[in-house]
This record gives structure tokens, sequence and C-alpha cells, in this order.
């Protein structure tokens, strides 16, 4: 019986769970291109001073970063900041366990996260901080609500306010819009700050997958030799079937 | 040269029927020349088959089937080994891709009525091989150990348990532990790299044993065997299958390897069809995911099993909904006694068997898309209604089948 209710359970809470998380927001498009080998570096640059700060990416090794154009003396040099070596995992240095007493939940690892939340999701997130009195780091977020991250990058991009309008649907009812007001500059314009995360977010998207753009050169040839072999193939069934019938 | 190779072919053949196998089973085995689009996926199945296994052991060597590490070795065999993202895409691919070709394979089983007399044997040896891929492609899913792997698992061991009387014990003993954990992920381990190949690969032999016996059905649904030429006594319709088949096959298997590699290196995640984007966050057992939805392939089931909501005959809605989810695969197996048509084919077969068959594939494609989706009052309404025709396309085939106005079937095979 206790079985019954657990499966009723999960059952239940799927709905319930959907519902919570409400209305999607609109996702903004990011600009990102793999390809961009420079827009990449300066992710990456961004990437090991503010986010491996809390984030660790420890299903990738410094080295592997070669990939985007760097050589292992730079990797050392400027992107390594704990004494480790230049073949070992992006850890952090911060614990989990106290991370998760500081944060009330432990930063997770982002080695992967851009193929779990999606380049749009994060790109999207990252720009929606707002300054929110009632949360313990004073920081909210319009994408992931209560969100335990603080606005890391909030001198770059400066502090953001909520604005909630009341506008008519035009069908005799009205409802809510959430917008951000930029109250105190960053050092950054918005345009500058956009282009700044998009970086950052076309960094992550390589680090989920850094064999992305390899695996598609490659895809190129296998698919290139296949379509030949298909020429090839139909030939031979072809020659071989013309005494049936 | 050739001598010699008569000589050592003698000698083999006179200690093991190597020449009288190859005979028998490819040059001599004779096929109908009528085969069409749909008979490429037997062998697709084979070449799939064959690309799990290997593919397999590859993954085995660095995999390591540990709740603390099973994540991280995935993503070591992604990033570290040699190739070996294109070995992970390969068999994650390749899964899915078992599945599409087993789903045509058995269509044109129902479409041909390939489970007619004398294959009914073969079609139930074909159902097992269904039922352990199915266990394949869960056990499978498991070893990752992301959200979903973990969570998708927890919904259908609470099914085991749910089973009156024995469940809990039952539960207990296949994950080894009182819930699912490290204990569990080790077991599964074993039964998808050992207990579960080893199952299939030896369905796979007794299946195409049996199919060489009984010989292959067509699409116009006629025994070729009936119509033999007096003097060889070979059918006249028929070919022998190497190397007329072989050859076709060979093609066939092109055809599939672009659709095949252009999953795997243009699109891998098949759009969270194949690689669902929530499986690449680590297992935790403390937070339930927003929305838990099996893999694309047993999203119909999984419909099923969420469509009843009412308690009927003191037991509770969710047994019946593991009753009906258990039987929507299960009653394929009575197909054979089911199909009460004077014809095998869809060629020569009435109105009714074909409406039915179209409302099938429909209902099918509804509950599967349903499967994905968060339950709503119309959805589940939905997921009712289709699982009701699901039912329906088997028990009322009896009926249809018999009173079906069907066309005479032709004495030879049309070109």
């Amino acid at each position: 019986m206790r079985k019954i209710t657990s499966i009723l359970c999960i059952l239940c809470l799927v709905p319930l769970v959907a519902f919570a998380s409400g209305p999607e927001m609109k996702l903004d498009k990011a600009p990102i291109d793999p390809s961009d080998k420079i827009s990449l570096q300066r992710g990456v640059r961004t990437f090991v001073n503010y986010c491996m700060t809390c984030h660790s990416a420890e299903y990738m090794r410094y080295n592997r970063l070669r990939d985007i154009g760097l050589t292992e003396n730079q990797i050392s040099e400027n992107l390594i900041f704990t004494g480790q070596k230049v073949g070992e995992l992006m850890t952090t240095a911060m614990k989990k366990k106290d991370a998760k007493q500081w944060f009330g939940v432990a930063p997770p690892d982002l080695s992967v996260i851009a193929r779990s939340r999606g380049a749009d999701w994060l790109y999207t997130y990252l720009r929606k901080f707002y300054r929110d009195e009632t949360t313990a780091t004073g920081w909210n977020n319009l994408l992931f609500d209560k969100v335990a991250m603080p606005h890391v990058l909030y001198q770059l991009q400066g502090g953001q306010s909520l604005v909630v309008k009341t506008v008519d649907d035009g069908h005799g009812g009205q409802h809510e819009v959430k917008e951000l007001k930029l109250d105190t500059p960053g050092a950054l314009s918005k345009t500058e700050y956009d282009l700044y995360i998009a970086d950052l977010v076309n960094f992550l998207v390589y680090l989920g997958e850094p064999a992305a753009t390899k695996r598609v050169q490659l895809g190129i040839i296998v698919m290139l030799f296949l379509f030949g072999m298909l020429g090839l193939t139909y030939a031979l069934k072809h020659e071989f079937w013309k005494d049936i019938h | 040269m050739s001598k010699r190779l008569d000589a050592m072919s003698n000698w083999i053949d006179a200690r093991f029927p190597m020449t009288s196998t190859w005979k028998a089973h490819l040059t001599e085995y004779y096929a109908p020349k009528n085969f069409n689009f749909w008979y490429y996926f037997g062998s697709l199945a084979m070449l799939v088959l064959v690309n799990q296994l290997l593919t397999g052991i590859f993954l085995t060597m660095n995999y390591k089937p540990d709740a603390s590490l099973a994540f991280a070795s995935v993503e070591y065999i992604m990033r570290d080994v040699e190739f070996g993202w294109l070995i992970r895409y390969m068999h994650s691919t390749g899964a899915s891709m078992f599945f599409v070709v087993v789903y045509l394979h058995m269509f044109r089983g129902m479409m041909y009525g390939s489970y007619r007399k004398p294959r009914e044997l073969l079609w139930l040896i074909g159902m097992g091989i269904f039922f352990v891929l199915m266990m394949l492609a869960f056990t499978g899913y498991i070893l990752p150990w992301g959200q979903m792997s973990y969570w998708g698992a927890q919904v259908i061991v609470s099914m085991i348990g749910a089973i009156p009387v024995i469940g809990q014990s039952l539960s207990n003993w296949i994950l080894g532990d009182f819930m699912l954990s490290d204990a569990a992920l080790n077991r599964f381990f074993a039964y998808h790299v050992v207990t579960l190949p080893v199952l299939l690969v030896t369905l796979v032999f007794v299946h195409i044993v049996a199919l060489h016996e009984v010989g292959s059905n067509n699409p116009d649904g006629i025994e070729i065997k009936a119509n033999k030429d007096p003097v060889t006594h070979i059918p006249v319709d028929g070919i022998p299958f190497h190397p007329y088949y072989t050859v076709k096959d060979i093609f066939g298997v092109v055809v599939f390897l672009i659709v095949f590699c252009g999953i795997i290196f243009f699109m891998p995640e098949m759009g969270g069809y194949f690689l669902e984007y929530n499986n690449f966050i680590p297992a935790n057992t403390l937070q339930t995911p927003d929305h838990i939805a099996p893999v694309w392939y047993f999203t119909p089931y999984y419909s099923m099993l969420r469509a009843v909501t009412v308690n009927f005959l003191w037991v509770d809605a969710k047994i019946w909904g593991i009753v009906l989810m258990g039987g929507s695969v299960a009653i394929f197996a009575l197909l054979p006694w089911l199909d009460r048509s004077p014809v095998k084919s869809i060629r020569y077969k009435g109105p009714y068997f074909k409406i039915a068959l179209t409302l099938f594939v429909i209902s099918v494609f509804v509950l599967g898309w349903l499967g994905t989706k968060s339950p709503t009052p119309l959805y589940t309404l939905l997921a009712q209604i289709f699982t009701v025709i699901y039912f329906a396309f088997f028990v009322l085939m009896p009926w249809y089948s018999k009173i079906d106005k069907t066309k005479t079937e032709p004495t030879r095979v049309k070109e």
C-alpha cells in the first residue's frame, strides 16, 4: 500500500510542480557563434574571473581550452588562479558543504549547464537580475524567482529594479507586465553588457560539449562518404537484380 | 590455390556444417522476390543490435556503475576518451533508432499479417525480443544517473512495488535496497551489460531459426512455398537470399546510416527526444524535476498508465493503470489468434481493417505525444479516448476481421 501511495504522490506531483512553475517567460535569443574563438576566449576570461569563484566545471580540463585557440602557457598564466596544473580539472576552491551553508544551496557545477538549461535561458537569466530587499542576498531574478545566486556582475550591468505595470489586454481584462528598469548604471552600457553575456554564454555552450565543433566537421566527411556509398550500393543492387522480374 | 581452399572447406565440412549452413540460410534460402520498403527493418534491427553491442563494450571500459561516479564517468567519456563522444552518441542514438526500426518492423508484420499461421511462434519470439529490448532500454537509461534517469526509474520501480501482495518484496529484491540507490545502479548495470544482452542475442538467433523454418511472409501475404517448380522444388516466386537480398539490404543499410549519422553528428540530442535536457543534471534524490517524462519510445504506454483515474472493482486506479500499460504491450502477442480474416495482407483486406489500423496508428502517435506533456483535464480525457481506441483495435479484431469484405488473394506474388 505504501508503494501505491508513493506512485500516487509522484504522479500527483507532476502536474503540481508544472503548475507552480507558472507561465513561462519568453526567452531572449542568445546571439552566439561557436566558431568565434575570440568570443569564446572573452567568455572563458569572464568564466574564470567571476563564475569559478563559486562554480566548478569539474568535468573539464584546463588544457582542453587549446580548442579555443589558447596555448598551455597562456592558459596557466592567465586562467588558473588556484595553483593547479594545466592538465587538471576546472574545480573551485569553495567547498560544497560551506557553500550550502552560505547560500542555502551549493552552486551547481557548470560543465553541462548549457545542455540542461539551453543557451537562451542562460542569456536571459544572466541579464534579468534586479534589486529585491526581501531576499537574503538583496537580489532577485525575473527568470528564476528567489534564486540563491547574487548578481555577481552588477558592477558591470548596474542595478536594475522591478517595475510592475498593469495593462489592459484589450478584452476588458487586465494583466500584469513585469519589466526591469536600470537605476544605477554599471561600467558597461546595455549593448556592451549584452555582448559580454553573449560571450560568456557562447563559452558555456562550448563547455557543455567541447567536441561539438569536431563532431560537425567529422559529420560532413562521413555524410559525403555515405552519399558516395549510396550511389555505389544502388548500382550494385541494380546490377544484381537485372535478372529478376 | 582454389584446390587448397576446397580441401580446407572439405576438411571443415567433415567436422562442422559450414557449407550446408551457408547454403541453407543464404545462397539456397529462398525469399519472396516482392519484398518492399518495409522489409528492410529486420536486417536494420540486426545492424543496430551489433552497433549497440560494439559501442556498449567500449562504453563499459570507461563507465563507472557507482552513484557518486556514474554521471562524471559519462562526461569523462564525452571529453577525455578518444572519440568517446562518438561512441556514446552512437549508443544513445542507437537506443532510440532500435525502437524506430523495431516499431516499423512490427508495423510491417501487422500490415501484411506476418503473425498469421504458420508464423505465430515467430511472432511470439519477436514479442519476447521486444520485451527484452524494453528492459534493456530501461536499465540503460538509468546508467548516466541524471535527473531523468533517477526519477523516470523511480516511477517504474514504484510500479513494481504496487503489485498486490508480492510487490514490496519483489521491489526490494530487484533493487537490493528499499529505494533506488547505488545498489540498484549496480544491479541494473549487470542486467544491462550481461543478462539482457545475452537474452536478446539468444532470442534474435531463435527468431531467425524460426523464420528460416517457415520462410518469410511478403506484401501479398501468400505462401511462396505453395507454388514450387516441379523439377527443382524451388519456390517459383522465391529468389536466393544471397546475393539478391544481401545487396539490397546493403543499400538499405547505407540509407539508414545516412539518417543515423545525420542524427549522431548534427543533432545528437534530437531536440531533447533522444537525450533529454534534464538528464544533463546529476541525479538529485531530494529534488523531483518539474516534469517527468520517459524517453519518446515509452510515452504511449506512459499515457495509458496515467489515463486511468478512477478506482474500479475495489482496486486502486493506479493498479489499473499498470495493468493497462502492461496489457498494451502484451496484447500484441494475441494478434495471431485475434485476426480471423481469410487473407493475411492489407492489400486484400477490406475497409474495416484499414480503418482500424489507421485509427490504431493515430492513437499510438497521439498517446505518444500526450506522454511527453504534463497532464491537464483535457489531455487526460484525450488519453482515455485514445487508450480505448488502442485496445479496441485488438479486442474488436475477431469481429471486424471476420465480417470485413476481402478481395481474393492472387496465386502468384505481384511484381
